[in-house]
């Protein structure tokens, strides 16, 4: 009799926990569920699957200058219209998808990472080191981050692996804050308790139970850190502290001459700025989707 | 009250000297130093000696210690010298001195625009929830939010001069001078400055209010008759506005920063250009100075904010 009713059950369990239905059953829920979340995560692929295969979809060579059509108007030939040195902005737009999309990914997982480890030793430790992490995550989250980017830029020099270095300083602190609250209050339960009385040694207990657990918060920040990092990326490239100028990128496609020749002819500006903002929005509203479905704690914040 | 006040005033000048140490040590960590760059000139060619290198490393003390150049780097910014700048040959306080009442003008009209916004608003679209009204402006705060702030201010600069055939005045002109004047210079970086930072507002509000509005004691008061608009603002909003307070108040500092983004499209002649100028020339004292000059005004904002609380919430004033 018990084994009748067991095992129905159990076969239906390890039947949805089966990975390759899981995930596309989860995803098509989440769209009939969050519309919009979901909108944010097809622009948010549609941009990542652009940056990857850019080169062999832009139309020209995003360095070519065409001396004869300066500042030419979106048309047939130029689709997004060309800049002030005759270059074709549809390619320079896409280009620069790559590097929005490939540093904010790289500082973004970094980050993640980074702030994980030290959240979930820092809160599973305790003492001493908890104290002096608790008081550099403070002074950091007290420091407007352009303010602090520019200054490490400053001390880094302008180069694309230290615009990440500098992301991931700044991003790190805020993954610590999240993860350490989420795995002080994992900490104090019940079976954790369990495996250190079964003789489970710290690491693994961190690694196995606590890290596992903080996977839904994690999830929420490290999507608002990919959107805050790309604009911050493009707030740098665009003061001329970011990407060089031997980069395309987003924001600096919209600085310097730019701003002399934007009011005159709009499409310079308006396309990157666009894509940028379409990128960004895409993944606030996935995030704010996600964060609705895994820690309503926090709704609608 | 007093004690929480001493408590949270002790906790300020040892954030503040951490702070003035890490942009110290990232300033060194820079390649070549003062004393080159004065040498080297602003494009860096002119040719020098070592002799004469060495000689000027003495007159400026970059030949002592590093921690003897941080006491005396502190101890001038606390007598209110701010060093020399390298570049322009002039002292970076008569600089700071200059350009901060501009950014200051800036920055207050900036505050004054978004909470003057976004707080009635997020209580309008908590009041109004899932009506169109709540969505048109939730919906322009999520594209607010996900807008960069230059490029906001580029669009600004098209709306006015495409469709008003208007810009903003050139120049600057000081609000004591001409109000008129520098109102229409200002207002329109102000609200290019302040447009992401109402997003965040006017969510918060807008979730506070909602989170009140469905307390027990808000129902007590409906109950026993009060009206409306009575229990809307004097217990619902009130009781809502602390979070508000605090997302409010740390937005101060990063509205201050984002001046080096706005005054570069307005071409603004404030602290943010500034920094900007002596950032492309590498000139460090003026960046020390001036990233420690935002940095200050970031934690003095979070302090007022931590005092506002206490006097807001007696639960802290008296705990």
């Amino acid at each position: 009799m018990q084994t009748e009713i067991t095992e129905p059950i159990l076969r239906r369990r390890r039947r949805s926990y089966t990975l390759w239905s899981k995930y596309p059953m989860a995803l098509l829920r989440f769209a009939k569920k969050k519309p919009l979340g979901a909108t944010g995560l097809y622009i948010l692929i549609f941009a990542v699957i652009v940056a990857v295969i850019g080169p062999s979809i832009a139309p020209f060579d995003p360095w070519d200058t065409h001396r004869t059509s300066r500042l030419v108007a979106p048309s047939s030939t130029f689709w997004f219209g060309t800049d002030s040195l005759g270059r074709d902005l549809l390619s320079r737009t896409i280009y620069g998808a790559r590097i929005s999309i490939f540093v904010g990914l790289v500082t973004t997982i970094s980050a993640t990472v980074i702030g994980s480890f030290i959240g979930v030793t820092s809160a599973y430790f305790g003492g001493k080191f908890d104290l002096i992490v608790q008081r550099f995550v403070d002074a950091q989250s007290a420091f407007p981050s352009l303010l602090l980017a520019l200054a490490l830029m400053a001390a880094f020099g302008a180069s694309l692996t230290s615009v990440m270095v500098a992301l991931i300083i700044i991003f790190s602190s805020r993954g610590v804050r999240v993860i350490r609250s989420q795995s002080l209050s994992i900490k104090e339960t019940p079976y954790i308790e369990s495996a250190r009385a079964i003789g489970s040694s710290d690491f693994r207990i961190m690694l196995r139970h606590i890290l596992p657990n903080t996977f839904g918060p994690m999830m929420v920040v490290s999507t608002t850190l990919l959107g805050s990092a790309i604009l911050l990326e493009a707030s740098l490239s665009f003061l001329g502290a970011g990407v060089p100028v031997t980069v395309i990128s987003w924001g600096g496609m919209l600085s310097g001459d730019v701003l002399k020749d934007f009011a005159g002819a709009p499409w310079i500006g308006l396309f990157p700025g666009l894509a940028l903002s379409a990128v960004v929005f895409g993944i606030n509203v996935y995030g704010d989707a996600l964060r609705d479905i895994l820690d309503p704690r926090l709704r609608g914040r | 009250m007093k004690k929480y006040i001493g408590k949270r005033l002790l906790l300020f000048f040892p954030t503040l000297t951490g702070v003035a140490l890490a942009i110290f040590i990232l300033m060194r960590i820079v390649p070549g130093d003062t004393a080159e760059l004065i040498l080297a000139g602003p494009s860096g060619e002119a040719s020098y000696t070592q002799e004469d290198l060495d000689r000027l490393r003495v007159q400026l003390g970059l030949d002592k210690p590093i921690y003897v150049q941080f006491v005396r780097w502190v101890a001038d910014l606390a007598r209110g010298n701010l060093g020399y700048s390298a570049a322009k040959k002039r002292p970076v306080a008569g600089e700071l001195q200059r350009q901060f009442p501009v950014t200051l003008q800036l920055g207050l009209l900036s505050v004054i625009v978004i909470w003057s916004i976004s707080i009635p608003i997020g209580v309008l679209a908590a009041v109004r929830q899932d009506s169109w009204t709540d969505y048109v402006f939730r919906g322009t705060a999520i594209v607010g939010l996900a807008m960069p702030s230059f490029f906001v201010g580029l669009l600004v600069i098209l709306v006015l001069s495409r469709f008003f055939n208007w810009l903003p005045p050139f120049g600057f002109v000081h609000v004591w001078d001409n109000p008129t004047i520098s109102f229409q210079q200002l207002i329109f970086p102000a609200v290019a400055l302040g447009f992401s930072s109402s997003g965040t507002l006017l969510r918060m509000t807008r979730t506070q209010v909602l989170e009140v509005l469905r307390e027990d004691y808000i129902r007590t008061a409906r109950a026993k008759g009060l009206s409306g608009k009575v229990v809307l603002w004097r217990h619902a909003v009130r009781n809502s506005l602390l979070p508000v307070v605090t997302i409010a108040g740390t937005q101060i500092g990063f509205l201050f920063s984002g001046t080096v983004v706005i005054e570069r499209i307005f071409n603004i002649p404030g602290v943010g250009r500034g920094l900007l100028e002596a950032l492309t020339v590498r000139d460090l004292n003026v960046i020390q100075a001036y990233i420690m000059y935002f940095a200050f005004i970031a934690l003095v904002a979070n302090l007022l904010v931590d005092l506002t609380y206490a006097w807001l919430d007696p639960r802290i004033r008296y705990g």
